[in-house]
């Protein structure tokens, strides 16, 4: 029965794509719309991960595909003005905001521009059209669509997205801030397609918040392209703040050339099921990576990182460190594997999961792979799950410190590895109180934007 | 302020206290000494509350209260503290904001407001002068990276921080040069006070010449097998423990 669901769900996209193929087409040139057809073809090879795929294994999306939902194959007009809901208050922290709202780009609240210094940031919709060099050179390059089906399904619906463009030698003063909103009175189904690409010895820090705004269940399956090309540098920062009725799959494609340098920092506050997946590409010499994330979940929640850091060339530094704290009967999942091909000598490469379980129903699924094929090479992974450790409980408490508060001090302390490396300061002390609020159990019901939620008077 | 009778705790069904009885009273400093597996550091680790132990018979009165009664917070609220034989390294945990809390909760239990941050720093300096710790310590996480011997001043420090009625030290003398020990004798005799008292726990006595005591006793086999006044530590010094092991076996 399950496997006829299975191909239920695969022709139901495919006879969708068919049927709107000329709507999805409208409005984007031939280089865009040509690799449509055949990523439906690569998608419908596999359909949608299910559990008895290796790399899926502790993450079943098909309950949440199998839902219905609205697809968003035009922007939904929405009859209200954004800025009465939403806010973003951290404070200090001066940004160029982008709005996706259901995935399109909302140009109401938030112009196209184009700065002095070259430095572009439009809709991927926009750049198609206006810079069709750029896109053409590196678009659909980095992804996968024919290992990830849900990648070739994205490109095969690809319609809207951000894209952010930084010239050769160019500093972007400012971090853009991408702010992916989902809002309907209906379930919605989202789809967007981000580009990033920053040209030699640039500079960005990009920010990307994703939330949920109503109280309908979400789908998203988007997929981030990211070029950073030689000796530029890169700081991302996520942070993913969404209701137990949303469903989330993420693809993060990045290519660095050599000697760029990348820091990417994933903060899960919130979310219902989650499926980050990080395909890290090191495509030249002395590149320096660094991907982090910190997630926390409770009751039914369920998050899984997929990590593929890909070293291709010699004298490459990687390193992944993912911390999670699950409590009640939240799941968890990592799926981390190394890959230092034949000719990536020197390579240093690390990877670590760390997880605090703070009840017996709690859940973690740690699988830390090293995949070497160079000899001279330093690489370590490791995974640990497991309480709070005692010996520093009873240490505070002997100083009369509350259970409660012990926990917390020390919860606080785990998460403050991954926190204390996010390097846009005003971030880094707003993601700081958001976690102890999210700690504090002051931020679960939180519906809105994670920038102001959880403060009185405003949800 | 504390009187224990006939108290008796095990760990893991091992029997590690056997029976002991002690009385400290308001202004003295007691020394208790033994050698290693005596049962002195279970004896620390009983009176701040390790849930390790269970204790099967006996009872504990602390000013007046039941002290078993009460969970290991509440002892330190209640005036309580320990000085760690091996302090606990917390990474991530400033020792700011440690102390921060801790004398905040205390201060709620005493009815009284948080502390302002200016009162706070102040209170700092002057205790970082009285047990000579270094600046560059306090800034960082609790006991991270710390040497064995600023570890133990770290302890003392806390101690001054908290003021507490009755302090059990357990084996601070252990590891430290003597230097470091004069530091930490000092920082403990600053503190005395009429109104507090000391239990000193170590297994040498030279830190009996710079932390004077009222009172030595000498644990053996989870039991007080001699009591008396100073003169006892140097009596212990010039002759080991083996004539009492001898006398307690008898």
């Amino acid at each position: 029965m399950s496997i006829d669901a299975k191909i239920d769900l695969k022709d139901r996209f495919s006879e969708f794509f068919y049927r709107n193929l000329e709507t999805l087409k409208e409005g984007l040139p031939e280089h865009i719309n040509k690799k449509r057809e055949e990523a439906i073809q690569n998608f419908q090879k596999k359909g949608i991960p299910h559990t008895k795929m290796e790399e899926y294994k502790y993450t079943d999306l098909n309950p949440a595909f199998e839902k219905e939902y609205r697809t968003y194959i035009k922007p939904k007009k929405i009859d209200f003005d954004l800025n009465d809901i939403f806010r973003c208050d951290v404070p200090e922290l001066d940004t160029h905001v982008v709005l996706l709202l259901n995935g399109w780009y909302y140009q109401k609240k938030t112009p196209q521009r184009e700065l002095p210094n070259g430095v572009i940031i439009t809709s991927f919709r926009e750049a198609a059209n206006k810079y069709p060099e750029i896109v053409k050179k590196h678009y659909n390059q980095y992804a996968d669509t024919e290992g990830e089906s849900l990648t070739a399904l994205n490109t095969a619906f690809a319609q809207d997205g951000a894209f952010i463009y930084v010239p050769k030698g160019q500093t972007m003063e400012k971090p853009v801030q991408i702010i992916n909103l989902l809002m309907d009175e209906e379930d919605g189904m989202s789809q967007h397609r981000n580009l990033f690409v920053m040209e030699e010895g640039s500079q960005a820090s990009v920010i990307v918040c994703d939330h949920t705004l109503s109280q309908k269940n979400f789908l998203t399956n988007s997929v981030t392209e990211v070029f950073v090309g030689q000796n530029a540098h890169m700081d991302f920062v996520r942070i993913q703040n969404e209701h137990n009725g949303s469903t989330q799959v993420s693809n993060f494609y990045l290519n660095q050339e050599r000697d760029s340098n990348v820091s990417a920092n994933t903060i899960t506050l919130h979310g219902g099921l989650i499926r980050n997946n990080y395909n890290l590409r090191l495509n030249g010499e002395n590149c320096e990576n660094q991907t982090l994330g910190l997630y926390l979940t409770d009751r039914g929640q369920h998050i899984d990182s997929y990590v593929l850091m890909d070293h291709a060339h010699p004298h490459c530094r990687s390193n992944q460190l993912f911390k999670g704290v699950l409590d009640d009967y939240a799941t968890g999942a990592f799926n981390g594997r190394i890959l230092v091909r034949q000719d990536a000598q020197k390579t240093e490469a690390y990877q670590a999961n760390n997880n605090i379980l703070l009840t017996d129903d709690a859940k973690m699924n740690s699988k830390p792979q090293l995949v070497i094929y160079a000899d001279d090479v330093k690489c370590s992974h490791g995974g640990t799950s497991g309480q709070l450790n005692d010996n520093a409980m009873f240490y505070l408490r002997s100083r009369g410190i509350p259970i409660k508060e012990s926990q917390l001090l020390l919860m606080y302390a785990f998460a403050h590895e991954i926190i204390g490396k996010i390097k846009i300061k005003p971030l880094q002390d707003r993601i700081h109180e958001l976690v102890e609020k999210r700690l504090r159990g002051e931020l679960s019901r939180c519906n809105y934007c994670q920038m102001h939620c959880g403060e009185p008077g405003k949800n | 302020m504390l009187k224990i009778k006939n108290l008796h705790a095990s760990i893991e069904g091992n029997e590690i206290l056997k029976g002991i009885d002690l009385e400290v009273n308001k202004g003295e400093v007691h020394a208790i000494m033994g050698p290693n597996g005596s049962g002195k550091s279970s004896l620390a680790s009983v009176l701040a509350g390790r849930e390790l132990f269970e204790v099967t018979e006996g009872e504990v009165i602390y000013e007046g209260e039941d002290l078993l009664e009460m969970a290991p917070e509440e002892r330190a609220k209640e005036g309580l503290f320990l000085g760690f034989q091996y302090p606990v390294e917390i990474p991530g945990v400033s020792m700011m904001n440690f102390l921060k809390t801790a004398i905040n909760e205390q201060r709620k239990h005493k009815g009284q407001e948080a502390m302002k941050s200016s009162d706070f720093l102040k209170m700092m300096r002057e205790k970082k002068d009285l047990v000579e710790i270094d600046s560059n310590l306090t800034n960082r996480s609790v006991n991270e990276g710390f040497s064995g011997g600023e570890k133990k001043r770290n302890e003392i420090f806390q101690m001054a921080m908290l003021n507490p009625k009755l302090s059990i030290l357990d084996e601070t003398d252990s590891g430290l040069d003597i230097d470091a020990l004069k530091i930490v004798a000092n920082g403990v005799n600053k503190l005395k006070s009429p109104d507090n008292a000391t239990i000193v726990i170590t297994h040498y006595q030279r830190l009996l010449n710079y932390i004077v005591p009222d009172k030595v006793h000498v644990l053996y086999g989870g039991k007080i097998v001699k009591s008396g006044d100073k003169q006892l530590a140097l009596e212990l010094e010039e002759k080991g423990y083996d004539w009492l092991k001898k006398q307690a076996m008898d």
